[in-house]
């Protein structure tokens, strides 16, 4: 079984690689394409739907949300602009976090009391964020992006996570704010009771996710759940759903200034969502049969891939 | 004691009233979404830029795109919804639009138990979101 597992996960993962390598026809093809020739009109959207299936797999197996790998892939190896890139990205993570937050906050593992004030801070600051990145030259955003990317990766590779962090003693604003709650440990029926502390400084942090999430398009879970857990203490469970949640509020925001900058072509938008979509509901069916840590590998590494790109494009190499 | 436990343990009102319109606003969005992208796709709308042409556009940067495509930025996709392509923009707007419509919602909650500052949150939250939904928060070009 766990062959079969180890099997399917290098299928997909090859067919992943094939479509995102095999056409360097997609990078020489996307002048051509950008003239009009060449390929049927349903040809990029429904390659964007099998890439973006086979991602969604990929994301759920690896851990990762879908806008990080979305954003550096898609911009990296199909002929559209950075910027409908990066206003798709957006829909296609604040979707996933509108998938999942509903069930997160009813089963009380997302906490709406610690997401409101970090989701003030975040969404101001995508706000920030997203009007840098469109003022920007894109080849500036570009090499942002890769060095971004590639310190996700870092980030990957190296954060530790702690299930229920200690936190001797609440500190001053999260007990003014009220910022602590109670949830049961499923596997153990432990009753957990959680607070956070060191507060100001993770709200300080919010403000650099905000403004990269908004500039980049990311989502921005992989920084969401460092911060909320490893800093100020919020068990894992906790911050993995919180930070879901919390994609819905940050995306939002910087979702609106991409729409309204025009920054949404449908034809890219709605086979991203689809494609992503089902994509995560094989890849939780899949979980049960596939190996993780190989698959987590297989996305850093596809990750540092893009990143790479991405700064050498920006560069002009 | 159990019974103040099996309370702790429950979203409070606000979240579980949060969750209700957040999920309720998630299908609607993504159901008129998939409803007008197959009335686009299908060609039983015709759209403002002919199916066969949409690849030249996207490679563009947005302000070549708009210039290029002769669309105006802002919410001028409203007065364009007789088009295949534009009528998509309604599911997305309905997608980045719920989360105003939760926060709004939970404030009188909030104030009825007295939380005075998570209620005051919320208002900024929806002026906030209000705000980039507006359009009027300028954006600089390429």
């Amino acid at each position: 079984m766990r062959i079969n597992g180890k099997l399917w996960a290098m299928i997909l993962v090859g067919l992943f690689l094939l479509m995102v390598w095999a056409p360097p026809a997609f990078a020489e093809a996307s002048a051509e394409a950008a003239a009009g020739d060449g390929h049927a009109w349903w040809f990029w959207p429904l390659l964007l739907f099998v890439v973006t299936f086979i991602m969604g797999i990929l994301a759920v197996l690896g851990g990762v949300g879908g806008g990080v790998l979305f954003v550096p892939i898609i911009s990296g190896f199909f002929p559209f602009h950075l910027d409908f890139v990066r206003g798709t990205g957006l829909l296609v993570a604040l979707s996933g976090a509108l998938a999942a937050g509903p069930g997160l906050l009813k089963m009380n593992l997302a906490s709406l009391r610690l997401a409101i004030p970090v989701a003030l801070i975040a969404s101001t600051c995508a706000i920030i964020g997203a009007m840098i990145g469109l003022a920007l030259p894109t080849n500036i955003v570009q090499i942002a992006l890769g060095a971004t990317i590639l310190g996700i990766c870092i980030l990957m590779l190296t954060a530790k996570k702690s299930e229920v962090p200690e936190v001797p003693q609440a500190d001053r604003l999260s007990s003014a704010l009220r910022i602590c709650g109670v949830y049961q440990e499923a596997s153990t029926g432990e009753i957990i009771d959680w607070k956070v502390h060191r507060t100001p400084l993770g709200l300080v942090l919010f403000v650099l996710i905000g403004i990269m999430a908004g500039m980049f398009g990311l989502g921005a879970g992989w920084a969401n759940v460092p911060v909320l857990n490893l800093l100020m203490g919020a068990p894992l469970k906790i911050s993995v759903a919180t930070s879901k949640f919390l994609l819905s509020i940050t995306d939002t925001s910087a979702a609106w200034i991409y729409m309204n900058k025009g920054c949404v072509i449908p034809m890219m938008v709605v086979p991203s969502l689809v494609g992503i979509m089902l994509g995560s509901f094989v890849g939780v069916r899949l979980l049960k049969i596939a190996k993780p840590t190989f698959i987590r590998w297989m996305v850093i590494a596809i990750l540092a891939f893009a990143g790479i790109k991405a700064l050498s494009k920006g560069l002009g190499f | 004691m159990e019974e103040k436990t099996n309370d702790l343990l429950k979203a409070t009102p606000e979240q579980i009233l949060y969750a209700k319109i957040l999920e309720w606003g998630m299908y609607f969005g993504l159901l008129i979404l998939f409803i007008t992208f197959g009335l686009y796709t299908f060609g039983i709308i015709d759209p403002y830029i002919p199916l066969d042409k949409i690849s030249k556009y996207w490679s563009y940067n947005v302000h070549e795109y708009l210039v290029h495509a002769g669309i105006k930025d802002g919410w001028a996709w409203l007065g364009m919804l007789k088009y295949g392509d534009f009528i998509n923009f309604i599911g997305v707007a309905i997608l980045a639009g719920v989360t105003i419509i939760c926060y709004a919602a939970i404030v009188p909650t909030l104030l009825r138990s007295k939380d005075v500052v998570y209620a005051v949150l919320a208002v900024l939250e929806v002026i906030i979101l209000s705000a980039a939904a507006s359009g009027l928060l300028a954006v600089g070009g390429h």
